[in-house]
């Protein structure tokens, strides 16, 4: 992926653009959960009995035979995960210094975040 | 010519904590932004520990929908909820301003202070408003 190009008349950009794919990712992801947002804010205002059903239905709804509602959900989930891996990350790149530290730390994030997506998709495809 | 060696050049440290927190007054935007940086992390940690299992009582069966509300009678569940509720709402509002602020939107240092500040003042007006319904006033 290593290619050169010129950003304007003067400055040589190199490299792999590992940053520009992460900053990318997470206006993408962004965008993708203030969509989602959205759908739920006008799922929720146009739902006329918010009770239990109602509610659940929010995210199990489908259309014909697709589980619509649980796929969406699902979408949204990884990219909220996603979005928070490039999140944290940063945070560890700005804030340990220590190489070890923040190898661990970077470990230890992607666990929990891998760990959530497989607990949240358990619930939300076993109901 | 004077000796470099005779005089101590100035240094310019990295900012401590509690220069930013008590020397120095934070402009609207820098507050939006750390806040922005706090509140993500907290989402972060609160998405397995929080969310998910809140998620799940809530979608799982009647009975387990019906047991938030015995969990929200805790004065202690209410406080962590109301706080992740305005980390949403700060993460989400603070990030629609990044969003347009990437596309060239409102980049003059007066907008971007008064947008800076507005997404402060309507991070904690959501969380005024859905405050209310957790504390059953509608």
């Amino acid at each position: 992926m290593a290619r050169e190009e010129r950003l304007g008349t003067k400055r040589l950009v190199v490299g792999a653009h590992y940053g520009t794919f992460d900053f990318i990712v997470q206006r993408v992801t962004a965008v993708i959960m203030i969509v989602y947002t959205l759908i739920l804010f006008f799922g929720y205002l146009f739902t006329s009995d918010m009770d239990f059903n109602g509610w659940r239905n929010l995210f199990t709804f489908s259309v014909g035979a697709l589980p619509l509602g649980q796929l969406l959900a699902t979408l949204a989930f990884l990219s909220v995960c996603w979005h928070a891996w490039i999140g944290v990350r940063d945070i560890f790149m700005d804030y340990i210094r220590l190489p070890g530290l923040r190898l661990f730390m970077h470990s230890l994030a992607i666990l929990w975040l891998v760990g959530t997506v497989v607990y949240f998709v358990k619930i939300l495809w076993s109901i | 010519m004077s000796d470099p060696a005779s005089k101590p050049r100035p240094q310019f440290r990295n900012l401590s904590i509690p220069e930013i927190l008590f020397s120095y007054k934070l402009p609207p935007a820098a507050k939006t932004s750390i806040l922005h940086r706090i509140s993500g992390a907290l989402l972060f940690l609160a998405l397995p520990l929080v969310i998910v299992p809140l998620f799940g009582l809530s979608i799982t069966s009647p009975a387990t929908f019906d047991s938030i509300s015995s969990w929200m009678a805790n004065p202690l569940c209410k406080l962590v909820l109301l706080v992740l509720i305005w980390g949403y709402s700060h993460h989400f509002c603070a990030g629609i301003r990044y969003l347009t602020l990437d596309m060239h939107i409102g980049n003059s240092r007066e907008a971007s202070q008064r947008s800076g500040a507005a997404v402060l003042g309507i991070g904690l007006a959501l969380t005024f408003v859905f405050g209310l319904k957790l504390f059953g006033v509608w």
